[in-house]
C-alpha cells in the first residue's frame, strides 16, 4: 500500500514535467504551433475507402480524443501517421519540416512519434526491464545495440518509468505474465522511454479496471502541454473525463470537432455513434 | 554485466567443460593407451567425433537464427557447404603434383576436364590463410546478399524458409555442374595434406578433432555473447513481434542481416573444419534434405538455448551412427518419427525436457 501511495505522489505533474521532458528532434520545425497535418488523406484496401478526404490538425502540447464507430479509420489514421501504411493521396507532415510519407517505421519512431497499440503488444518473452530498455531514445543501429549497455541517466530514467507505472516490483518478471492493466501500463511505460514528441495511444484502458483507469486518466492529463498526445478510446467516460477537445470520425473522414459537450449535442454524431451506443 | 550473464549460463558452461574435458580425455587416450587396452578411443572415432562437433557447431549457427531470430532457415547447409568448399579448394591446391595426373597446378579433374590453366577463382587457394578467409567471406557474402533482398522486401515466415530451401538446391545443382569448376558430381577429394601435415596421420587427425572442439567452445561463446547483449534482445522483440519492434524504432531489416551474416560464417567455419576430417566435399552437401535435418537436431535439442542445438546435433547423429549400422534402410523413417515425437511431447526438446524435471524436482 505504501508503494502506492509513493506512486500516487509521482503524478503531480511539475515533478514529471521535468523529468519526462521529450527531447524535440532538431529537424522538427513548430514555429506555427501545430504538430501534425494530415490533409486530404485517401486510403483505400480493395475498393473499400477506408479513410476519405480527411484532415486533421494537432496542436502543440494538445490532447485530443478521437472516436468513432467501428470500421471510422481510426487506426489506419494512425498507420498512415507511423508510417505502416501509404495513402494513395494526400499529405501528412509532422510539424513544418518533417514530411511523413518520405518515411519508414523507425526513421518516423526516431524523429519522436510514438504509438502504443489497441493490442497491448509488449515483448512476452522478455522482462519488463529488458521491455523498457529495447524502447529506450538513443542510437539504434546494430553496432551501438550490441554494445550498448544500461547505465547512468539512462538507468535512472528506466527507474523512473518503472516507479510511474507501478510495476518496480516486476521489473525482472517476464513481460508475458502481466495482468492484462499491468501490460497497458507496461506499453506507455515503454511509449514514454522513446521520449517522443507526440503520443499516439491507441485504446488505453481497454480491460483495466476503474482504479486503472484514473490513473491512466492523470497520467495522459499530465503528459499533455510538453507532449501532444492523441488518444483514440471506446470508452466514453474515459473520453470525457481527460479531453477537452474531441473529433469523431465516421467513414474515414471528420464528422464532428469540438468540446465533449458540443459533440454529443450535434445531430449528426448522436445518429451514427452515440445514438447507437445509447439505445 | 555481460560477464554476469555469461557465468550464469550454468548449462552451457557446463556443457562447454564437459566437451572441453571429453576431448582432452579423447586426445590423451588415443596416445597413452595400447589399441589393446579397454579405455583406447580409436582413431576412425576421433575423426567421426570431429564430425559430430562440426555439425553441433553448425546447428549452433542455426539455433541463433532461428531460436532467437525466428527466420526457419532451411539453407544454413549451403553456407556450410561453401565454407567446406573453400577449404577444400586449398586441400586441392596443397595436392601440388601428386595427383594421378601428376599435374603441378591443376587438379586432377581439370586436368580430366581437358583444362589448361587454373580458373580466376581458385587463384589465391595455395595460401592457407587466404582459404580461411574466404571460409568466412564467401558464406557470409552470400548471406548478406540473399538477406538484405529477403529481409528489405519483409519476407518472412514459411516464404522465406522457402527461399532458403530453394537458395541450397540452386547451389546443389550448380555445383553438379562441371563447368562451375568445382570438381563436379565427384566434388573435392584425395586431399594429401593440411599446412604440411599429412592428413592421415593421427596426431593431425587429433589436432582437427581438438580444434573443432575449441572452435565449438568459441562459437558458443561469441553466440552467447550476442544473446545476452541487447542486439539478442532486439532480435527475439523482431522474433516475437516484428512490426512493433519496427515502431520503436530499429532497423528489423539490419538487426536480422548482422545475425544472420554472422550464423552463415559460423557455419561456413563449421563446414571448413568438416572437409579435412571427411576428406572429401562434394555436391550432395548443399543437398536441401541435409538442411532439414539439421534443423530437426537443433528441434530435438531444444530451440532458442544455444547448448540445446548442440546436445541435439551429438545426440541424432550418435543415433543416426548406431541406427545406420544396425538398420540402414529404417533411419530415414527413424529421423522423421523423432522429430514428431519431439515435437509432440518434448515442445522444448531434450534440454527443456531436463529443465523443467529440475525445475520440478
Amino acid at each position: 500500500m505504501n508503494m502506492f501511495a509513493q506512486t500516487q505522489a509521482l503524478f503531480s505533474p511539475t515533478y514529471w514535467r521535468n523529468r519526462l521532458a521529450p527531447t524535440p528532434s532538431p529537424r522538427l520545425n513548430l514555429t506555427h504551433g501545430v504538430i501534425l497535418y494530415l490533409e486530404d488523406i485517401n486510403v483505400s484496401f480493395d475498393g473499400f475507402k477506408a479513410l476519405n478526404n480527411l484532415n486533421l490538425y494537432i496542436n502543440q502540447g494538445e490532447l485530443r480524443c478521437i472516436i468513432g464507430p467501428n470500421g471510422a479509420g481510426k487506426s489506419t489514421m494512425m498507420d498512415v501517421i507511423t508510417g505502416k501504411t501509404r495513402p494513395d493521396t494526400g499529405s501528412a507532415w509532422f510539424g513544418q519540416s518533417i514530411n511523413l510519407l518520405e518515411h519508414d517505421e523507425p526513421e518516423i519512431a526516431e524523429a519522436g512519434i510514438g504509438r502504443k497499440f489497441q493490442k497491448p503488444t509488449v515483448f512476452e518473452t522478455l522482462t519488463v526491464q529488458e521491455n523498457l530498455e529495447l524502447a529506450m531514445a538513443g542510437p539504434k543501429g546494430v553496432w551501438a545495440t550490441f554494445r550498448a549497455r544500461l547505465q547512468g541517466e539512462d538507468k535512472d530514467y528506466l527507474d523512473q518509468i518503472l516507479l510511474l507505472i507501478g510495476l518496480v516490483a516486476e521489473r525482472q518478471r517476464l513481460a508475458g505474465v502481466l495482468s492484462h492493466g499491468q501490460k497497458q501500463w507496461l506499453e506507455i511505460g515503454m511509449l514514454l522511454m522513446q521520449r517522443p514528441q507526440l503520443l499516439l495511444v491507441d485504446e488505453p484502458v481497454a480491460g483495466m479496471t476503474h482504479q486503472e483507469m484514473e490513473r491512466t486518466a492523470e497520467l495522459l492529463t499530465s503528459l499533455a502541454g510538453q507532449h501532444s498526445v492523441v488518444v483514440v478510446e471506446h470508452d466514453m467516460d474515459f473520453v470525457r473525463s481527460i479531453a477537452n477537445k474531441v473529433t469523431v470520425l465516421h467513414q474515414g473522414s471528420v464528422l464532428a470537432e469540438g468540446s465533449m459537450a458540443q459533440v454529443q449535442a450535434d445531430p449528426k454524431v448522436i445518429e451514427v455513434y452515440l445514438g447507437e451506443a445509447a439505445c | 554485466m555481460l560477464l554476469k550473464s555469461i557465468w550464469r549460463d550454468k548449462l552451457g558452461l557446463g556443457l562447454l567443460a564437459l566437451i572441453l574435458l571429453a576431448t582432452v580425455y579423447v586426445v590423451l587416450a588415443n596416445q597413452l593407451f595400447d589399441p589393446s587396452h579397454p579405455l583406447y578411443v580409436g582413431t576412425n572415432t576421433v575423426t567421426l567425433l570431429g564430425k559430430y562437433l562440426c555439425y553441433a557447431l553448425l546447428a549452433l549457427a542455426v539455433d541463433l537464427v532461428w531460436g532467437y531470430l525466428g527466420i526457419l532457415s532451411l539453407g544454413h547447409g549451403a553456407f556450410f557447404a561453401l565454407g567446406g568448399y573453400a577449404m577444400g579448394m586449398y586441400l586441392m591446391r596443397q595436392i601440388g603434383p601428386r595427383g594421378v595426373y601428376g599435374d603441378p597446378v591443376l587438379p586432377d579433374f581439370m586436368v580430366f576436364l581437358n583444362w589448361h590453366e587454373l580458373p580466376w577463382f581458385w587463384s589465391g587457394f595455395n595460401h592457407f590463410p587466404f582459404a580461411l578467409l574466404m571460409v568466412g567471406l564467401v558464406p557470409g557474402l552470400l548471406a548478406l546478399v540473399f538477406g538484405f533482398l529477403a529481409f528489405r522486401s519483409r519476407v518472412t515466415g514459411v516464404y522465406l524458409s522457402i527461399m532458403t530451401q530453394a537458395l541450397t538446391y540452386a547451389l546443389m545443382l550448380a555445383f553438379f555442374r562441371n563447368e562451375m569448376g568445382f570438381g563436379g558430381n565427384n566434388g573435392l577429394t584425395d586431399f594429401k595434406d593440411l599446412l604440411g601435415f599429412d592428413l592421415t596421420a593421427d596426431s593431425t587427425r587429433l589436432a582437427l578433432f581438438a580444434a573443432s572442439a575449441i572452435a565449438l567452445v568459441l562459437g558458443y561463446l561469441a553466440c552467447r555473447i550476442i544473446v545476452e547483449s541487447r542486439l539478442g534482445k532486439v532480435a527475439i522483440a523482431i522474433r516475437d513481434a516484428e512490426m512493433r519492434t519496427r515502431f520503436i524504432g530499429y532497423r528489423v531489416e539490419y538487426v536480422k542481416l548482422a545475425i544472420f551474416v554472422f550464423s552463415a560464417m559460423l557455419a561456413g567455419l563449421a563446414g571448413a573444419l568438416y572437409v579435412p576430417q571427411v576428406g572429401i566435399i562434394n555436391p550432395g552437401e548443399f543437398s536441401p534434405l541435409n538442411s532439414i535435418e539439421l534443423v530437426i537436431w537443433v528441434a530435438v535439442g531444444g530451440r532458442a538455448t544455444l547448448y540445446g542445438a548442440i546436445v541435439g546435433a551429438l545426440l541424432v547423429n550418435y543415433a543416426k551412427s548406431v541406427f545406420t549400422g544396425i538398420l540402414p534402410d529404417e533411419w530415414l523413417y527413424a529421423l522423421g518419427a523423432l522429430f514428431v515425437l519431439v515435437t509432440l511431447f518434448l515442445p522444448k526438446g531434450v534440454t527443456g525436457w531436463l529443465n523443467r524435471k529440475e525445475a520440478m524436482a
